[in-house]
């Protein structure tokens, strides 16, 4: 039974599956937050991964050429998410503040142009084509193979999804934390709850507004770290390609549910890597090419059923 | 009388949402000790008054003034730091956070003694206290009420502006809330309120105005309002 | 003279572009402009539309499903009813929702069509996309067509060569741009005469307050739906010409989603939605900025490139075409907080669709 069909399916579809699924999971978190406590759908998000993802590969490499250092891509990714928060805040403050009592429709334009624009500026910095993130191919991990392969279920998990995984588990906790204990998180769930009885209750909005750019930012950049990690290079068009799961994964949780995101991250990076399993026949089930079709289909399939998500989230 | 000593003043007020105004000439008070009720037919700009303290809304002419500060067109984030308290009509509750962090956003502007203010709201309000784990929203009509109204009281409240507290509640819970009202009171508050059950908040008012138009018609004691014929014959007809 | 020629060539190729250009942005102006709805898939309508006319026109090919070589006409008007019937089946699942999710699924849609594209190789050549797509006026030069009916009635084939043979080469230029802009001026009148109808004129009550037009008994979804195909025809009609003015599409390049969504929203908004003549002059003005910056910028990067050698100028040459892309969006930005309204605002007190 393993033989023949669950070391296939586990180690080569479950496993990418879950890595995927993490790198969804975090990039959903600022999506659903922006789309609950500043009520727009934010386009540029996706950008804010890739651009972290480039500020990583900068920093490690320049580490290596002026201080001979090689730096491991999750230390160069620190700096990187100050750089990136910091660039969120800007824009923030020059594009997005000043449609606040706008429709939200006309942030919501803002933030398609800026996709756009930040997406150029990278483009224009470090080129169109594809950069190396990490060279060579990464071996398992030796003691869980190990480990699994004393009980007859042998798992690899290469380091670099280990790593991914871990480093998944360790910002969820700690965003548990920051969410359900601290006055500023609190804060955050109560803006989503409803910014008019937030605003009259005295809570500071804005200081609300940042703390959404700082986290959001932080696990967008560590989705695009991540997600270097995982497939070895950079393209300028990474973000853009995750928007979509991205989105899916937030409607899916509910609009406003962090943890909601969470678990559509993770559905919707399972479906995409299981679609391809061969459930009937040799063939993959559905074309790898169609990947991304996955997600929107489950997308539309919950705006038809059931828009407000699986978690109750929020309906506008 | 000290308690007529105004903590709370409306001068001579205009106001409304966009183009349209709804206040005219609105004239009222509440005393330091006070509480206070607005009555008057649907429409006739009784929540606006509200909401206009608040900071909600576009002033157009005359003044707010609160302890002998001028606040007009304060906005309500701030108007809070400045000791008002309010609680909405509807949605006065963060229903996905719990009753006890309902409260902490509540003291979001004052950073010590929040955990003795806790208690003070526990023992004002028994009922929430086995409750504070619960999500507000699971709560029944008339408890989320008293979240909302404990929420207000967490910061040291000059007054407190209640609009509709007993809307949509069972008689047995709109007892219970005018009770509680007076209990606030009772600890030196100033109160405010809106109200639809003109009966009852004319019962436990110092004083009341009645509102039509947009415009004050009649000013008096609870008592002599309830005793006026014409208030009477307008607003507590049919009304328990 | 030659010179004289080049720059007319170079007027007739702006007024082409930016003509299909302001096809687009009419298309949007009813979706958006009209009817308040967000749609960021512009360029997969487009596709649609340039794909079923690239494949219904063109002949046979070992390459590709078709084509079909069927008549010009008949591939602009299927290029039309499909990118219209794609956009209904989006319009009755999202519009009922916040504009926010019209404008992801939008989004979403325009992707999968690339996809589509990009996949199905058997039907549509894959990424090498399909070829000798038959462009007005130009295609009575293809021998397949003055070899048959009609044609073939007036002369025969060697009687043709020769009649073309004596015409510049540049013959159709003028003509295929005239030809799109009296379609522009055909959808103009259109359009301008659906807006002062009444069905125009429940799309702005809709528009300025959908609870009111909702208790006054209008069926505004249904409103709704109908103005998002109405973009959608439109749409797919700019695609069936933008094809034959390309001659070669494949799905990545010539239907980049960003870029052509973007300019045209760049257009919309710098023209006046909500304003016909407004979408119009956003779109030529724009696509002249364009396609103008363009020259500007590589003139600049050749003349850094005369006065110092500390960069790379090949590096700045191969990205100049994004610092073009960075300009045009902080452009937007500053329309967008500046000018909300554009050049031409729209001539109701209406301003931007609220939600």
């Amino acid at each position: 039974m393993w033989a023949s069909f669950g070391f296939e399916f586990v180690n080569f579809y479950f496993i990418p599956g879950l890595v995927l699924g993490c790198i969804y999971a975090l990039g959903a978190i600022g999506i659903t937050l922006t789309f609950g406590i500043l009520r727009f759908a934010n386009f540029a998000h996706g950008e804010v991964m890739m651009t972290g993802a480039y500020f990583t590969w900068t920093i490690s490499t320049l580490a290596g050429l002026w201080l001979g250092w090689s730096l491991h891509p999750l230390v160069a990714a620190i700096p990187a998410i100050f750089a990136a928060i910091g660039i969120l805040m800007l824009i923030d403050r020059y594009f997005y503040k000043p449609f606040r009592n706008a429709p939200t429709i006309m942030v919501v334009m803002a933030s398609f142009g800026m996709m756009l624009v930040v997406r150029s500026t990278v483009q224009f910095i470090w080129g169109p084509n594809q950069l190396t993130f990490v060279k060579g191919i990464d071996k398992p991990n030796e003691a869980v193979r190990q480990f699994t392969a004393d009980l007859d279920l042998m798992i690899l998990v290469p380091n670099k999804h280990f790593w991914i995984m871990a480093g998944t588990v360790i910002i969820m906790l700690c965003f548990t934390y920051l969410l359900e204990r601290t006055r500023i998180g609190k804060a955050m769930r109560a803006v989503s709850d409803s910014p008019d009885l937030a605003r009259v209750t005295g809570i500071d909005v804005e200081a609300v507004v940042r703390a959404t750019w700082v986290v959001g930012g932080f696990c967008a950049v560590a989705a695009g770290v991540f997600l270097a990690m995982d497939i070895q290079f950079l393209e300028t068009t990474m973000g853009f390609r995750m928007l979509l799961p991205m989105f899916a994964a937030a409607i899916l949780g509910g609009i406003g549910r962090p943890f909601g995101a969470v678990f559509g991250g993770l559905i919707i990076g399972l479906a995409e890597e299981l679609s391809a399993y061969p459930w009937i026949g040799d063939a993959p089930f559905i074309s790898p090419g169609y990947k991304t079709g996955v997600a929107f289909t489950i997308m539309i399939i919950m705006l038809i059923v059931r828009p407000s998500g699986l978690f109750k989230g929020r309906t506008f | 009388m000290s308690d007529r000593q105004p903590i709370l003043e409306l001068r001579n007020l205009y106001a409304g949402y966009g183009e349209t105004e709804i206040l005219h000439d609105i004239n009222m008070f509440v005393g330091s000790h006070e509480v206070v009720t607005i009555i008057g037919p649907n429409g006739a700009g009784k929540s606006t008054a509200i909401k206009a303290v608040l900071g909600l809304l576009n002033i157009r002419g005359g003044e707010i003034v609160l302890d002998s500060v001028e606040i007009t067109n304060t906005p309500p984030e701030v108007a809070v730091t400045k000791g008002i308290s309010y609680v909405p009509q509807t949605h006065n509750v963060f229903v996905n956070l719990s009753v006890q962090e309902n409260l902490e956003m509540g003291a979001w502007t004052i950073r010590d003694g929040i955990e003795e203010r806790l208690e003070a709201m526990y023992d004002l309000f028994p009922d929430l206290r086995d409750k504070r784990k619960q999500a507000a929203g699971s709560l029944s009509g008339g408890q989320r009420q008293m979240v909302a109204m404990a929420k207000a009281l967490m910061v040291d409240s000059k007054v407190l502006l209640l609009d509709e507290p007993t809307a949509g509640l069972s008689p047995k819970y709109r007892g219970e809330i005018f009770e509680t009202i007076q209990k606030i009171n009772a600890t030196g508050v100033p109160i405010f309120i809106v109200e639809q059950n003109a009966k009852q908040a004319l019962g436990i008012a110092n004083r009341g105005y009645v509102l039509v138009d947009g415009s004050n018609r009649y000013t008096g004691t609870g008592a002599e309002l309830l005793a006026d014929r014409e208030v009477a014959r307008m607003f507590l007809g049919g009304r328990d | 003279m030659d010179q004289l020629l080049g720059f007319f060539l170079y007027f007739l190729s702006l007024l082409t572009v930016g003509g299909i250009y302001a096809l687009l942005a009419l298309g949007l102006n009813v979706q958006w402009g009209f009817a308040g709805l967000f749609n960021v898939g512009i360029a997969g309508f487009a596709a649609v539309g340039a794909y079923t006319y690239a494949l219904l026109t063109t002949d046979v090919s070992p390459f590709h499903m078709g084509g079909l070589g069927l008549p010009l006409a008949i591939g602009a008007i299927a290029a039309m009813l499909l990118s219209g019937a794609i956009a209904g089946v989006i319009g009755v699942i999202c519009i009922r929702l916040r504009a926010d999710y019209l404008a992801i699924a939008t989004i979403g849609i325009a992707e999968i069509i690339k996809l589509f594209l990009k996949n199905q190789t058997e039907l549509t050549n894959g990424p090498r996309g399909i070829n000798k797509i038959p462009r007005a006026w130009e295609h009575f030069t293809e021998e397949r067509f003055y070899t048959s009916a009609p044609m073939s009635w007036i002369s025969d084939a060697a009687g043709w060569q020769a009649f073309f043979d004596s015409l510049p080469r540049w013959w159709w230029q003028p003509m295929f741009t005239l030809t799109i802009l009296l379609v522009i001026f055909g959808v103009y009148i259109l359009l301008e005469r659906a807006r002062l109808s009444p069905w125009g004129r429940m799309m702005t009550a809709i528009r300025e307050n959908e609870h009111a037009a909702q208790a006054a008994g209008k069926d505004v979804t249904r409103r709704r739906i109908e103005a998002f195909i109405l973009g959608a025809v439109i749409m797919g009609m700019a695609g069936a010409l933008f094809a034959q003015h390309l001659r070669l599409i494949d799905p990545t390049n010539t239907f980049d989603p960003a870029k052509m969504t973007f300019l045209v929203w760049v257009m919309l908004i710098a023209g006046g939605s909500g304003n016909n003549r407004g979408a119009i002059l956003g779109a030529f003005l724009i696509w002249t900025i364009w396609s103008g910056s363009e020259l500007v910028i590589n003139t600049s990067i050749e003349i850094i490139a005369n006065y110092q050698d500390m960069f790379d100028v090949g590096v700045l040459r191969t990205r100049a075409g994004y610092l073009r892309m960075l300009l045009i969006g902080i452009l937007l930005q500053f329309i967008l907080q500046r000018y909300p309204s554009g050049i031409l605002p729209e001539s109701r007190p209406a301003a931007i669709g609220k939600q």
